[in-house]
């Protein structure tokens, strides 16, 4: 639930931090599954790397490369803060970064469906 | 404005409807206040308490933003009560007005401070004096960096608006909070003060500033403009540099 | 501290993995091209090997706090679940990485 004293940036920020980080964690082990068919089954990461010719699938993708890309931004964004002296630009590293994140997905989405 | 009618009960244009948190319902019971200008929301709760029910409980003292005791939550959002204007901070005309958040209740909108000053303490928040009485005044040099770090956090006032905003105190209930970390950060920063070791491990074990996670919901509500995400971002560096300079050795 | 270290040793490789992975998927996926890049590759192997290593710690750290936060999980239960987390993603992502570059194709 949003309540009223977490709807400013730093808090959006943190929130989205801590989603893109969990899913990433949760997608990971399927990631290192798929992968590790490539040790003795060939043919069957191949029909798996098909099924990614799909537009909905590509979608997904989209969504796991943004999640990579905001959570990447996301932490050098709080090492930021937290190791070089202290910044009045905070809200607008939080906003470069999501953007930042959206170009590098963007050009995933787009590269893969060219 | 106001016209006071022949019984001596005053009329108002305009009235406002104000929803109060209520311990022995364990709900909000709902007032009708006549609204004036400049007119704070610790106004609406004393006129509340002064004509309506005397039998609400809540806590204020000095009425000019000194003393930190009146904040409260309105609207779902943690101010000091006796500096917010009613006119900034009504919603569809009305008002909710509830106990602090993070903090026990004892009645109505008076919340036990215990585990707030507690956590002062637990993190070292207290000055430890390098010098006696018979050694000569230390000078604190105002234009240093570190003594305007001091500065910035010191002006604190305890309200513990920061610790109601602060969703990390409430997912974990041994994190220090904004507060005390925020004191500790000034003390860390006081060229006279000689704590600085079990300070420093107060706020490095469990519980402390690593618990942060920068969500700012302190600073954005801190009504003295204090930055006490700043201030753990400050100890959090400590922590490292202390770690990277023998830390990793105990591992 | 070490949540913060494996970030740092990650941010480098994360944007290698997104810049490889942009390139990589121009003109579709397939298993023989990926593998023809891997296989035998020392450098991939070093590449990723880091990477699951740094990967693991860190989702174990933060999925710690997170169950920590949300699930009010302590002490020994919490100790226990954050390293069966890092020991599974390790086992898991070192497999796929010695099964993607390990061996001659």
């Amino acid at each position: 639930m949003i309540r009223p004293h977490r709807k400013h940036t730093l808090w959006l920020a943190f929130i989205l931090h801590r989603i893109s980080g969990l899913a990433l964690a949760l997608f990971l082990p399927f990631h290192f599954l798929v992968l590790a068919y490539a040790l003795n089954d060939a043919a069957a990461l191949d029909g798996f790397l098909k099924w990614t010719d799909y537009r909905l699938v590509k979608f997904a993708e989209f969504g796991l490369v943004f999640l990579l890309a905001v959570h990447l931004f996301g932490g050098l964004r709080l090492m930021a803060l937290e190791w070089l002296p202290w910044s009045h630009s905070q809200k607008t590293l939080a906003a470069t970064a999501v953007a930042g994140s959206f170009a590098i997905a963007g050009s995933f989405f787009l590269s893969a469906v060219s | 404005m106001k016209h006071v009618a022949p019984g001596g009960s005053a009329q108002f244009e305009n009235t406002l409807k104000v929803s109060v948190w209520r311990s022995d319902t364990d709900g909000y019971q709902t007032f009708l206040v006549p609204q004036q200008d400049s007119q704070t929301v610790l106004d609406i709760v004393t006129w509340i308490q002064q004509n309506d029910d005397p039998t609400l409980s809540y806590r204020f003292a000095c009425r000019v933003g000194m003393c930190g005791s009146c904040a409260m939550m309105v609207n779902g959002e943690p101010r000091w009560t006796c500096r917010t204007h009613v006119s900034k901070v009504t919603q569809n005309g009305g008002l909710e007005i509830a106990p602090l958040r993070n903090l026990p209740v004892i009645k109505d909108l008076v919340v036990d401070m215990d585990p707030f000053f507690d956590k002062w303490v637990a993190a070292e928040g207290v000055f430890e004096p390098s010098l006696t009485r018979n050694d000569p005044i230390e000078v604190a040099d105002p234009t240093t960096v570190q003594r305007q770090q001091a500065d910035a956090a010191i002006e604190c006032i305890n309200c513990a608006v920061c610790y109601a905003a602060c969703d990390s105190v409430a997912a974990d209930p041994d994190y220090l909070g904004p507060a005390a970390l925020n004191r500790a950060w000034s003390l860390v920063n006081d060229v006279r003060d000689a704590g600085g070791g079990p300070r420093l491990d107060a706020i490095s074990g469990a519980g402390g500033c690593q618990n942060c996670h920068s969500m700012g919901s302190c600073a954005q509500y801190c009504p003295n403009d204090l930055n006490p995400t700043a201030s753990i971002a400050g100890l959090k560096w400590e922590t490292a540099k202390s770690w990277m300079k023998q830390g990793w050795l105990k591992w | 501290m070490v949540q913060r270290l494996s970030a740092l040793v990650m941010a480098p490789l994360v944007v290698g993995h997104l810049a490889v992975m942009i390139y990589a998927v121009r003109g579709g996926l397939s298993a023989a091209e990926i593998l023809g890049r891997t296989q035998g590759s020392f450098g991939w192997a070093v590449f990723y090997g880091t990477f699951v290593l740094a990967v693991s710690v860190h989702a174990a750290i933060g999925l710690r706090v997170i169950i920590a936060e949300t699930l009010n999980v302590k002490a020994r239960l919490l100790d226990l679940m954050s390293w069966s987390i890092g020991l599974g993603l390790l086992a898991l992502g070192l497999r796929a990485v010695f099964a993607v570059t390990g061996g001659a194709q």
